[in-house]
């Protein structure tokens, strides 16, 4: 919020140049040079063999299947990373600190363990599979698992990035608004809620992001049927390996499409913020 | 009663905040809370309001039992030191925010919140953020907010505790004239002694964590009931086992029978008043505090040896106080 900031005393015109040049040189060498190598391959041979790449069967239908995985794991974890970090920062209670500790396990654990540990708990011989065969449910190798396993490793974002901002505005407007008479609901729709969406914003979008890229958890629990419990990542992944580049590519690109549009949205909700309401959070006036 | 707290205690882990406090505020007065830094005057503001909960005795409010009614249904206006204000809704909607949960009606809404904004001078600022208003200017929004659902007692917790000295003493006298102009029961929480002399009908000092005087202010003054209202309110000398107030410590140039011999170390010229400052026999530094017109008759200057004594002196055995003159 300082706005202009003066280079360092010692780094002149030249340095300055060193340094962008090593900044945007590694961002392209890391991020840009192995996307577009991937829309380029993409559309190497025009539009045709590309389209016909993402709209036959197999490819729609795992387009799909990511599409309901994310749309599922995305707002669970939303309403429970809301809540849980509400719990983390304003409530006091005994294992607080294991709850806080649980919240990153995701975060550390290989998502390949975690699609094992599931499979171990709802597979056939698992814990909870005989009860669940029983019953007609079937978890493993079939949607429900795969959702499970999203939430699972997309769990910590939302909770993350909330926890923080709720710690900085303090309690103090939601006392406020509870002398001036607003239920705790009213007071978490009226006052809580909007000063933590920007933080609520961007656990999506990373929520977002991870359930659509997801791939190690997906891939143990789902058994990778074509056509049925296969995600965008596992069909690009099936595709190379059965030596379809144009295939595998074109499905890159839908999911790469796919994540960019989220950062689109991010961006446009991001410009029709009101002016006079930027201000960080506990950093008021000046501007 | 407006308010009545009955043998209040509270206490946080082993700390005790407000200890076996017993205070009654009567309809429509100003009382100010007041006292240093930890004395429990602010624990004891938010347990009137419902923000903490006492760990023993009661709170009634206008003659209803409020211990266990929380904050929402107390109708009590609270403003805090750092204003609170919610800062993604302009000051309109601040003001509005009591209303509004109440389900208002719109033109209702409209109509006391450009009245309220009237009343706190900030009636060109309805559309503003409280980002873009300057401390005293969002404290007035506070007051506005709070006052607007119409509470039954308005709680003021060092309210201009985050502003600058100027800001703060005009703050202060229009907070006198507003409490004259609509009269809710407002009990105000500070450290200054002055804001609570120059604010409030009545004064209640708080030392850890228990009341040691209620009275007006004059009484706090003349009548201190303890050691501490007497160092608390008001500058104060030590003479041996007697407290003297400055403007109590004569001055002469002759000495007689009862005076003592001092040396001025320091003559300070504030206008009106001027204040002396000496150094007694026994090397004790006392300060005297005397009219323009009586320095220049004595013709004061640094470095001059003068005989003092006090017109009145108060002496405190145990907690009991005796005046002499």
């Amino acid at each position: 919020m300082t706005g202009r900031q003066k280079p360092a005393p010692n780094s002149g015109r030249g340095g300055r140049y060193v340094l962008r040049v090593a900044g945007l040189g590694y961002l392209a060498l890391l991020l840009l040079a192995p996307l577009s190598l991937v829309f380029w391959r993409t559309f190497e041979h025009g539009l045709g063999p590309a389209w016909g790449a993402v709209s036959n069967p197999a490819a729609r239908h795992a387009i799909l299947i990511t599409l309901v995985i994310t749309a599922i794991a995305v707002p669970a974890n939303t309403v429970f990373g809301v809540v849980c970090a509400i719990v983390v920062v304003r409530h006091r209670f005994r294992g607080k600190g294991i709850v806080n500790a649980l919240v990153d396990l995701p975060l550390a654990l290989s998502p390949v363990v975690v699609g094992l540990a599931f499979l171990l708990l709802y597979g056939q011989s698992g814990w909870f599979g005989s009860w669940l065969t029983e019953h007609g449910i079937q978890v493993v190798f079939a949607l429900p698992g795969m959702v499970l396993v999203t939430i699972f490793v997309s769990l910590p974002f939302v909770v993350r990035e909330v926890v923080p901002v709720l710690r900085e505005i303090g309690t103090e407007q939601e006392q406020a608004a509870s002398t001036l008479g607003a239920s705790s609901w009213q007071t978490f729709r009226r006052i809580t809620l909007p000063a933590i969406r920007w933080a609520v914003t961007y656990g999506v979008v990373l929520t977002t992001a991870r359930a659509l890229g997801e791939f190690g958890a997906v891939s143990v629990i789902s058994g990778r049927i074509v056509g049925k419990t296969e995600t965008m990542t596992l069909h690009v992944q099936e595709r190379y390996q059965a030596f379809d580049y144009v295939g595998a590519y074109a499905s890159a690109v839908v999911l790469a499409l796919l994540a960019l549009t989220t950062l689109v949205v991010l961006n446009v909700v991001r410009r029709e913020e009101p002016r006079g309401d930027r201000a960080e959070p506990g950093h008021e006036a000046v501007r | 009663m407006a308010i009545a707290l009955n043998q209040v205690t509270k206490r946080f882990g082993s700390f005790v905040a407000v200890d076996n406090v017993s205070l009654a505020v009567a309809g429509g007065s100003l009382t100010a809370l007041l006292g240093p830094s930890g004395s429990g005057k602010s624990t004891l503001l938010r347990i009137i309001a419902g923000l903490e909960q006492p760990d023993a005795g009661e709170v009634a409010i206008l003659g209803h039992d409020a211990t266990r009614v929380p904050p929402q249904k107390r109708g009590v206006g609270f403003v805090f030191q750092h204003y609170a204000a919610f800062k993604h809704m302009t000051v309109f909607e601040n003001v509005a925010f009591g209303l509004r949960v109440r389900k208002a009606r719109q033109a209702h809404v409209r109509e006391r919140v450009h009245e309220l904004l009237e009343l706190v001078q900030l009636s060109g600022f309805a559309d503003r953020y409280p980002a873009q208003l300057s401390g005293g200017q969002r404290q007035r929004m506070a007051l506005a907010r709070a006052l607007a659902p119409e509470p039954r007692v308005l709680l003021l917790d060092e309210p201009f505790g985050a502003l600058d000295a100027r800001v703060r003493k005009g703050l202060r006298a229009w907070l006198r004239r507003l409490h004259d102009e609509i009269p809710v029961t407002t009990v105000l929480v500070t450290h200054d002694q002055e804001e609570a002399m120059e604010v409030a009908d009545r004064i209640a000092l708080m030392n850890e964590g228990r009341i040691e005087q209620t009275g007006r202010p004059r009484d706090l003054y003349e009548h201190p009931a303890s050691e501490f209202v007497m160092t608390f309110i008001g500058p104060v000398n030590r003479l041996d086992e007697s407290y003297v107030r400055p403007h109590d410590l004569e001055l002469h140039l002759e000495p007689n029978g009862t005076t003592r011999e001092a040396m001025i170390t320091r003559v300070l010229h504030l206008g009106f008043e001027v204040r002396v400052e000496l150094v007694l026999d026994d090397g004790a530094a006392v300060s005297s505090q005397v009219t323009r017109d009586e320095a220049e008759a004595l013709d004061l200057e640094d470095g001059q040896i003068v005989y003092v004594r006090p017109s009145r002196s108060t002496v405190f055995e145990g907690t009991r106080a005796s005046a002499d003159r």
